[in-house]
């Protein structure tokens, strides 16, 4: 039984086709493949925008509601979105770090500013939220405008290379777009989100002990626990903050000049797939997020005064931390407590000194 | 460059043409396959190479679908149901009601119906819907 016919006029066709086929594969296969890419990139750029526009949307709402603003707030939002931060010049990376840090304070600065200008009515922990909400309004439209960047100038160059690398991580960018999105919408309304697990751990312990700020935007209580003093830190809530704890890691030790048994830190921490979100589980060293300017302050600070640091991680992924704190989250906070009250047990000795430092954003969460 | 940079959505896609043209020559394909086997002098070999003329024409154009189908451009973002728990520290009166604008966890809230002593909101979660436990 044959499957092609070998002779005759069919065969010819067939002969042709096949022909036809190798020809436009050997010097159109590059083109067509890119057509594909071009199309796929295409199709979730539509989404991307529209997840843009929403954030704007939301944005100007949320800022319209709380601010009661007499002018339109809507053209200083626009110039928020496209705001820029320019990072020093590493070349030269010897004390970079607070060439950096300079920097961030003037862009948080700055950014208060702009949210009061635009939100005159709004008080202290509204301002907050509605800086870190414009952050993410902000950073959607970076997204969607790295992504247009890379789909144009894969279009106008027709370079199968440059639209492969925005086609290759547009998997990534579309859950961290969707993280984005979904955490405007908790910190708008200040919910915790899950980032705050640290915080909220550290609220807990320091809630009815007399408080004072030791950092910007930072808070310290000293609290008798098992026996310990403990000096327990985190950002002053519940506007969405997250302080700075590398500055008062370095106070706290100041103050008491290095006399601090161990240092332990809470944070959440990025799961694996296939971990359980929630678990709660320890390590060793400085446990902070972000940028690297505080963790750089808290590494150099346990270093001068050779205080060991301990770490209580909390399971979740990119999504979890920065969208509304989930049930398995918020029940990992009292295991979390149980583990630092094991730890000090284990690693230090009755009526020492010792920091508990709970990391994270404190939006949603009191002290 | 401009918002209108954003590939828009045209009236009647190229893609679509290609994919109802296949189609056309699959439905095609089969009928010569029929009329291959039914003819007075069969040809099983014409026929069977139209059948598979059709089959992979079929194939084609759902796979081009499947393909090109243009992603909604809506966002799915559900509305999440937050909760905020209320305690009273004293007597362990719970309340569980949605979560209000204004509140924050550790915040103190009205006296306990209880005892009177003031409540406080000790968690604040979100509801998980069916999609995200699985």
């Amino acid at each position: 039984m044959s499957f092609v016919p070998e002779d005759g006029i069919l065969g010819l066709v067939v002969q042709i086709g096949w022909l036809a086929f190798i020809v436009v594969s050997v010097f159109y296969g590059q083109r067509l493949q890119m057509w594909t890419m071009l199309r796929e990139v295409g199709s979730s750029l539509t989404r991307f925008k529209a997840m843009k526009d929403w954030g704007r949307k939301t944005a100007i709402t949320v800022v319209k509601e709380v601010g009661k603003k007499k002018d339109d707030p809507t053209v200083m939002i626009e110039e928020f979105l496209e705001h820029r931060v320019y990072p020093p010049v590493d070349l030269d990376p010897a004390g970079i770090v607070w060439k950096l840090e300079h920097v961030l304070d003037v862009r948080d600065d700055r950014f208060k500013d702009d949210v009061k200008l635009m939100a005159p009515e709004a008080d202290e922990t509204q301002i907050f939220n509605l800086e870190m909400m414009l952050g993410c309004a902000a950073a959607l439209n970076i997204i969607y405008k790295i992504i247009r960047h890379y789909y144009l100038l894969g279009k106008k160059t027709m370079s199968l290379y440059s639209i492969m690398q925005v086609q290759m991580i547009l998997p990534m960018l579309l859950i961290e777009a969707k993280a984005y999105a979904s955490a405007l919408k908790a910190i708008s309304q200040g919910q915790p989100i899950g980032d705050g697990v640290g915080a909220l751990v550290a609220a807990k312990l320091m809630h009815g002990y007399e408080q004072r700020e030791i950092a910007k935007d930072t808070i310290v209580a000293k609290v008798p626990i098992e026996d310990r003093t403990a000096y327990v830190i985190k950002a002053r809530g519940p506007g969405a903050n997250v302080g700075k704890p590398g500055e008062a890691i370095k106070r706290v030790l100041e103050e008491t000049e290095g006399k601090i048994s161990t240092i332990i830190m809470v944070d959440a921490s990025q799961k694996l797939e296939g971990e359980k979100r929630g678990d709660v589980y320890g390590g060793v060293g400085v446990i902070i997020g972000g940028i690297g300017v505080e963790k750089f302050k808290a590494d150099e600070s346990v270093l001068k005064h050779k205080v060991p640091v301990n770490a209580v991680y909390v399971r979740e992924d990119m999504g979890d931390a920065i969208s509304a704190m989930r049930k398995e989250i918020i029940d990992s906070v009292d295991p979390a407590i149980e583990k630092v009250k094991r730890l000090i047990l284990e690693r230090t000795n009755a009526k020492d000194s010792i920091m508990i430092v709970g990391v994270g954003n404190s939006v949603g969460i009191g002290q | 460059m401009n918002e209108t940079d954003t590939p828009k959505k045209r009236s009647f896609p190229f893609s679509l043409a290609i994919i109802i043209i296949i189609i056309i020559f699959s439905i095609t394909a089969f009928y010569q396959a029929m009329n291959a086997y039914l003819s007075p002098s069969p040809s099983p070999a014409e026929g069977n190479y139209f059948i598979l003329l059709g089959i992979v024409g079929l194939a084609m154009s759902a796979y081009m679908l499947l393909r090109t189908r243009r992603v909604a451009p809506q966002i799915s973002l559900e509305t999440q149901r937050v909760s905020t728990t209320i305690l009273c520290e004293k007597c362990g009166f719970k309340k569980i009601q949605p979560f209000e604008v204004g509140d924050y966890i550790i915040k103190e809230v009205e006296p306990c119906p209880k005892c009177d002593e003031k409540m406080m909101i000790t968690s604040i979660y979100r509801e998980e819907n069916e999609k995200e436990k699985r």
